[in-house]
């Protein structure tokens, strides 16, 4: 655009000088605004963090003045004479999350396995999709899925059969105590089992493919079976990227929501059979928000909104950072 | 390689063989167990919520219990929402990820921003939803439209942003040198000649975000809430698909419950048909 000037010829050499001054500085001017915009926008994504945290702490400051720390390990929580604990809540999200992750962490692992070592080629990519699929279909989804259809079906086909295989013995028959209800914490874990199995195999095929195909060679002459090479090649030298896809799946599980608050069952008490209802802390929140009276009851809520950040934020932290060290490694 | 230690009989050899038996029967289940539930959540899906779809699904308002009636008011508030929250949501995040991938890629705000990016990407989106109440909802002293928007603008940025910035990575820096040999500056070379090369990428990203919020219920549930009529003012309550579901789904009235299957269905659908979009997308242009 700057040889526009030329068209008029050598006679006019002194404003072609400033035309072209000009439209360097014109340039100058929007390459200027162009990266300050970006670098602010770069720096809003930080102020969005920054505000999520300070706006919950500011909204729960009333909870945490009037409760101190035993709002941490009070288990009562009763909106009439107004005293809230958030233990029951807390308790409820880590059974559940912890249910999920004892399901989809195996399972999760051998489909991986399946699509890097044993999927014929052409099927990789499409079963690879499905899965994912998984992972598109909305929450919400889940929670009507598993409230008509998979809660009654554990209610009278799964729950009464574990009870009659495990009630009677001495340990292990606490966990399945009182009737089948079909809701429950049980039911809970294993939508979230579903809900999350997409996230640990897509990040532990991404990784596994990720492997120097001459270490698995090595393996394979050495006359290894495709299991010994899984469990004594591949897996060694993805540990940190499995443990960042496995803590990934986990703070989905922790922040999941309209899922499990169809079949939680929203009870605010501790049981130690995974076959009662109980609640979560997401579960509490988007059941009781809209309908808290108080400013106390209103920010208990937000009190356990930002419990249940922190605790998402230090299990995805710790999850970036073993992939950053995966990366590290591969890249070195 | 079973032939070739099929020879040996020692007790080992068929001891190792079993156990890789085993286990590669086992990542078949696997694998099929996981494709179960994709199968058996589509086929209810279908089942329950294909006889409810017709024209008055479209057309009419949400019923009181006991008439007939339709959608039309939480599709369009579900509509308006994400289109808002796209229209804030995807300048700021393709601004972020170019700062990430083009200027800054190796200084600390990038690597500070990239790590945040990537929290924000997995947060609970109901403590994004608590926020905007905070935010919005407390100060304004009502429930809006436009808070449920920002809600859902603050789940796109961060699937924006990233999609940005791995787009820009990919790029091979020659096309950026030879944007810049022949005099270009940098923000034009960036406007140009990267994004254009990178568009199918970027595109898919803003796809990604849109199945992402159109499905998303916990942010909206206490900035958007419900609204049982036809509604286009955003600074009051609005419908939305997501949160109608819920509320449906969660009464004793059959004919809710019905919609509210229908409405699955709808939703289903669409973030299906939007994922696959932008995986071809995607698809293409890492061939290219």
């Amino acid at each position: 655009m700057v040889d526009v000037a030329y068209e008029g010829g050598g006679a006019i050499a002194v404003s072609e000088k400033l035309d072209r001054a000009k439209v360097l500085n014109r340039l100058r001017l929007g390459d200027a605004i162009f990266r300050h915009m970006t670098r602010g926008a770069a720096i809003a994504v930080l102020v969005i963090l920054s505000g999520i945290i300070i706006s919950l702490v500011i909204g729960s400051w009333p909870a945490l003045h009037k409760f101190g720390f035993a709002f941490l390990y009070e288990e009562v929580w009763n909106p009439v004479t107004e005293q809230f604990g958030a233990i029951a809540p807390i308790y409820g999200t880590i059974v559940t999350s912890l249910i999920a992750m004892v399901i989809a962490v195996p399972v999760g692992l051998f489909i991986a396995l399946f699509l890097t070592e044993l999927c014929p080629m052409v099927l990789r990519r499409p079963i690879g999709i499905a899965i994912e699929l998984l992972a598109g279909i909305p929450s919400i989804i889940y929670g009507i899925w598993g409230l008509f259809v998979f809660a009654p079906f554990l209610q009278q086909h799964v729950q009464p059969f574990l009870i009659d295989v495990f009630g009677p013995i001495p340990v292990l028959g606490t966990l399945f105590e009182g009737p089948p209800y079909g809701i429950g914490m049980l039911t809970a874990g294993l939508i979230l089992a579903i809900m999350v199995l997409p996230f640990i195999t897509s990040i532990s095929r991404d990784v596994f493919e990720a492997v120097p195909p001459v270490l698995k060679e090595a393996a394979y002459g050495l006359g290894c079976t495709t299991w010994e090479v899984a469990r004594n090649v591949v897996l060694p030298f993805t540990r940190v990227g499995v443990i960042g896809g496995v803590m990934l799946g986990l703070g989905r599980a922790l922040g999941e929501t309209m899922a499990v608050t169809f079949v939680i069952g929203n009870a605010h008490r501790i049981s130690g059979s995974i076959l009662a209802p109980g609640t979560t802390i997401s579960a509490t929140i988007a059941n009781e928000f809209t309908e808290a009276v108080g400013d106390l009851y209103t920010s208990s809520l937000i009190a356990l909104g930002l419990i249940l950040f922190v605790i998402t934020f230090i299990v995805l932290a710790f999850a970036r950072l073993m992939l950053m060290r995966l990366n590290a490694r591969l890249g070195s | 390689m079973a032939t070739l230690i099929s020879g040996a009989s020692s007790p080992l050899y068929a001891a190792r063989r079993r156990k890789n038996a085993i286990t590669m029967t086992l990542a078949y289940a696997a694998t099929g167990f996981g494709l179960i539930w994709l199968a058996l959540i589509l086929i209810v899906l279908f089942w329950q919520g294909f006889s409810g779809l017709s024209l008055a699904v479209f057309t009419q308002m949400t019923p009181p219990p006991g008439s007939a009636g339709g959608l039309l008011n939480p599709i369009m508030g579900s509509l308006v929402m994400t289109i808002i929250a796209v229209v804030i949501g995807t300048p700021l995040g393709m601004l972020a990820g170019t700062y990430m991938a083009e200027y800054g890629r190796y200084d600390k705000l990038s690597s500070v921003v990239r790590f945040i990016n990537d929290i924000l990407l997995s947060a609970p989106s109901i403590v994004i939803g608590l926020f905007v109440y905070e935010i919005m909802v407390a100060q304004m002293g009502h429930f809006s439209g436009w808070a449920g928007a920002v809600a859902l603008a603050v789940i796109v940025v961060p699937v924006v942003v990233r999609t940005t910035e791995d787009m820009l990575t990919l790029l091979p820096d020659t096309l950026r040198e030879a944007a810049a040999s022949i005099g270009l500056p940098r923000s034009l070379m960036i406007q140009k000649v990267a994004y254009r090369a990178a568009r199918a990428g970027m595109i898919t990203g803003v796809l990604l975000a849109v199945a992402r919020i159109s499905g998303e219920t916990a942010p909206l549930l206490f900035t958007a809430l419900n609204n049982q009529f036809w509604s286009t003012n955003m600074n009051a309550p609005v419908s939305s698909l997501p949160v109608v579901i819920f509320q449906f789904a969660l009464s004793p009235y059959k004919d809710w419950q019905n919609l509210a299957w229908t409405g699955a269905l709808i939703i289903t659908l669409a973030v299906l048909a939007l994922s696959i979009v932008a995986r071809f997308l995607g698809g293409q242009s890492k061939k290219s």
